[in-house]
C-alpha cells in the first residue's frame, strides 16, 4: 500500500492548498520510491515523463495572438456586441455558448471551443457584457460559470462522436478482453448523459442570472 | 512525416523571449525569478531532447524550486490602456474577431488534411500551431503594432498565469509515473477488497462512483477506465450479472468525466481557467461545477442500472 503514498500527498497538498508544483514533484518521487526504485532513476523517470509529455503545454502557443487581439479592445469588442442585444442575459448567453459547444463537440469538432481560445478573450467578456452592472464578485462568479459552460459541453457532448480518443479507448479495452462492439454503439449510449447534462447545467445557468438580479 | 519538432521550436523561441523580456523589467521586484522560470522552459522545450533523463529532471526540479517554491513575480509590460481599448474597438469593429477564429478554422481544417502526414494524435497540434502562426501573421500585418508587442502581450498572460502555465504538463508527467509504478492496480484492488458487491445496483454504483473517484485523483477519465472496468465493470456487472459491455463501457466514461468536474488535478480544465480568467479563488470553477457534477454522477449510475440489464 505504500506505492499509494503519492496519491496521499496530492490530497493533502490540494486540501492544505500547498502549491500544486511541488506537491505533484514530491508525489512522484514518492511513487516511484516506493515502488522500489532509487532517487536517482526516479529523477530521471519524471523528467522523461516530462519530456515526453511537452505537447500538453503547445496549446500556450495562442496567447500572443489573444494578447495582441485584447491590446487593441477585444474584449471591450466582445462586451459591446453582446451589450446591444437587449434579451441577452449571462445566463442565456452561456446556455447558448453551452449548447453550441455540445453540439460542435458531438460532432468530432472538439477544437472549437476552449478556455484561452474562446473563453477569456470571448466568452467570458461576453458574458459579463450581458448583465446588468455587475459587481466585482459579480464577474467573478461569471467568469467561473463562463469556464464551467465549457467543461460540461465539451465532455458531454465529445463521447457522442465515434472517433474519440475516449470512445476508441473503450472499444479498445474491451477488444483486449473479447469483447467486440461497434464505436456506433458506445457512441449511441452516450446521449441519454448528454440531454442530462444539457437540463442540468443549462437550468443551473439560467438560475445564475436570478442569483445575479438578487445581489445588486 | 510531419513531427512535432518544428512546433517545439516555436515554443521554446517564445518562452525564451518572454524570459528575456521579463529580466529587462524593472516595475517587477522578482523580475529574475521570471526569468529563470521562463528560461528554463525555454530550454526544455529547445534541448530537452539532448539532456538525457536526469538532465530533464534537474530541470524539472529546478521549475518547481523556481516557480512553486521560491514564487514568481508579474510583471508590467507596456500595453494600451483602457481607454485606448475602447476607443480601438469601436473603430475596428468586429473585425477584431477575424484573427481569433482564423486558428479554429486551421486547427480544424488541418488536422483533417494532416491526418496521413502526421504522427497520431499530432496532426491536431501542428494545424494549431500553424493556425496560430497564420493568425499572428495576419493581426500584424492589419494592426501594424511595434514588432514586440505579441511578445510582451504574451508575457502580460502568461505572468498572469504563472506557474499554472506548466501544471498540466506536470501531472501528466506525474500520471505517466502512477502507470508504471502501478498505482492503478492497488487502486482497483482496494476497492474492490473493501466494499460488498453482491448486488446488481451496489456492483453499479460502486463503479460509477468508482469511476469518478478515482478520475478525481488521477485527474484524467482515462487513467481511470481501465483499472476500474478490469477490477468492477468486466467481472462483475458484464459477467456476474450479465449487463451490456457498450452500456457500461459509454457510461461508465461519461461518470469519470463527472469526476473530471470535481478535481484540481484535472488542470487544463479547472485550475488554468481560474488563472486564466484572474479569478481570485482558484478552486472557483470547480466549486460551480461541483453540483452539476454529482447530479450527473446519481443521473449515470441511475442510467447504468436501468439500461445495462435492459435485456
Amino acid at each position: 500500500m505504500l506505492i499509494l503514498s503519492g496519491i496521499a500527498i496530492v490530497v493533502l497538498g490540494f486540501a492544505l492548498r500547498i502549491n500544486p508544483l511541488p506537491v505533484v514533484a514530491l508525489a512522484a518521487l514518492a511513487t516511484g520510491l516506493a515502488a522500489g526504485h532509487d532517487l536517482v532513476a526516479v529523477i530521471a523517470a519524471f523528467g522523461k515523463a516530462f519530456n515526453d509529455s511537452r505537447f500538453v503545454t503547445i496549446p500556450w502557443l495562442i496567447l500572443p495572438v489573444i494578447g495582441l487581439l485584447e491590446r487593441y479592445g477585444l474584449q471591450e469588442r466582445a462586451r459591446q456586441v453582446i451589450g446591444r442585444v437587449r434579451v441577452a442575459t449571462p445566463g442565456r448567453l452561456l446556455l447558448v455558448y453551452m449548447i453550441l459547444r455540445q453540439v460542435t463537440a458531438a460532432l468530432g469538432l472538439t477544437a472549437l471551443g476552449g478556455h484561452p481560445q474562446m473563453v477569456r478573450p470571448l466568452i467570458a467578456p461576453m458574458a459579463e457584457g450581458a448583465a446588468d452592472e455587475p459587481s466585482e464578485d459579480d464577474k467573478q462568479t461569471i467568469r467561473a460559470y463562463a469556464a464551467s459552460a465549457d467543461n460540461v459541453g465539451v465532455f458531454f457532448g465529445e463521447d457522442i462522436f465515434v472517433a474519440i480518443g475516449s470512445i476508441l479507448l473503450i472499444k479498445g479495452f474491451l477488444e483486449q478482453n473479447g469483447i467486440a462492439v461497434e464505436p456506433l454503439d458506445l457512441s449511441v449510449w452516450a446521449i441519454p448523459t448528454a440531454f442530462v447534462a444539457l437540463a442540468v447545467h443549462g437550468a443551473r445557468l439560467l438560475l445564475l442570472d436570478r442569483k445575479l438580479r438578487r445581489t445588486p | 512525416m510531419i513531427q512535432l519538432g518544428a512546433v517545439y521550436v516555436l515554443a521554446g523561441l517564445i518562452f525564451a523571449a518572454v524570459a528575456v523580456l521579463s529580466a529587462g523589467d524593472r516595475a517587477n521586484p522578482r523580475r529574475i525569478r521570471n526569468a529563470a522560470f521562463w528560461g528554463l522552459l525555454a530550454l526544455s522545450f529547445l534541448f530537452g531532447d539532448r539532456f538525457g533523463d536526469f538532465g530533464n529532471g534537474l530541470l524539472v526540479l529546478a521549475l518547481v524550486g523556481v516557480g512553486g517554491i521560491w514564487g514568481l513575480g508579474i510583471g508590467k509590460p507596456k500595453t494600451t490602456t483602457p481607454e485606448e481599448r475602447q476607443r480601438s474597438s469601436t473603430v475596428r469593429g468586429n473585425a477584431l474577431f477575424l484573427p481569433a477564429l482564423v486558428i479554429p478554422a486551421i486547427a480544424l481544417g488541418g488536422s483533417f488534411l494532416l491526418k496521413p502526414y502526421a504522427q497520431p494524435g499530432q496532426a491536431t497540434l501542428v494545424s494549431l500551431a500553424l493556425g496560430i502562426v497564420v493568425a499572428l501573421a495576419i493581426a500584424m500585418l492589419w494592426l501594424r503594432p511595434p514588432l514586440s508587442a505579441p511578445l510582451q502581450e504574451a508575457r502580460r498572460l502568461f505572468d498572469s498565469v504563472g506557474w499554472a502555465t506548466v501544471l498540466p504538463q506536470m501531472l501528466a508527467a506525474l500520471g505517466a509515473i502512477f502507470a508504471t509504478s502501478g498505482v492503478g492496480d492497488a487502486v482497483g484492488r482496494l476497492m474492490t477488497s473493501t466494499i460488498p458487491l453482491d448486488s446488481r445496483f451496489a456492483a453499479v454504483a460502486a463503479y460509477t462512483i468508482g469511476m469518478a473517484l478515482f478520475t478525481m485523483v488521477m485527474g484524467n477519465a482515462f487513467a481511470a477506465f481501465p483499472v476500474m472496468t478490469a477490477a468492477i465493470g468486466l467481472p462483475l456487472i458484464v459477467h456476474k450479472f450479465g449487463g451490456d459491455p457498450a452500456v457500461m463501457g459509454a457510461i461508465g466514461m461519461l461518470s469519470g468525466f463527472c469526476g473530471t468536474l470535481l478535481t484540481p488535478m484535472a488542470a487544463n480544465f479547472n485550475i488554468v481557467p481560474a488563472a486564466l480568467l484572474e479569478l481570485k479563488d482558484r478552486n472557483a470553477v470547480i466549486k460551480v461545477q461541483a453540483p452539476t457534477a454529482l447530479w450527473l454522477l446519481a443521473a449515470n449510475t441511475v442510467l447504468m442500472y436501468v439500461l445495462v440489464f435492459r435485456r
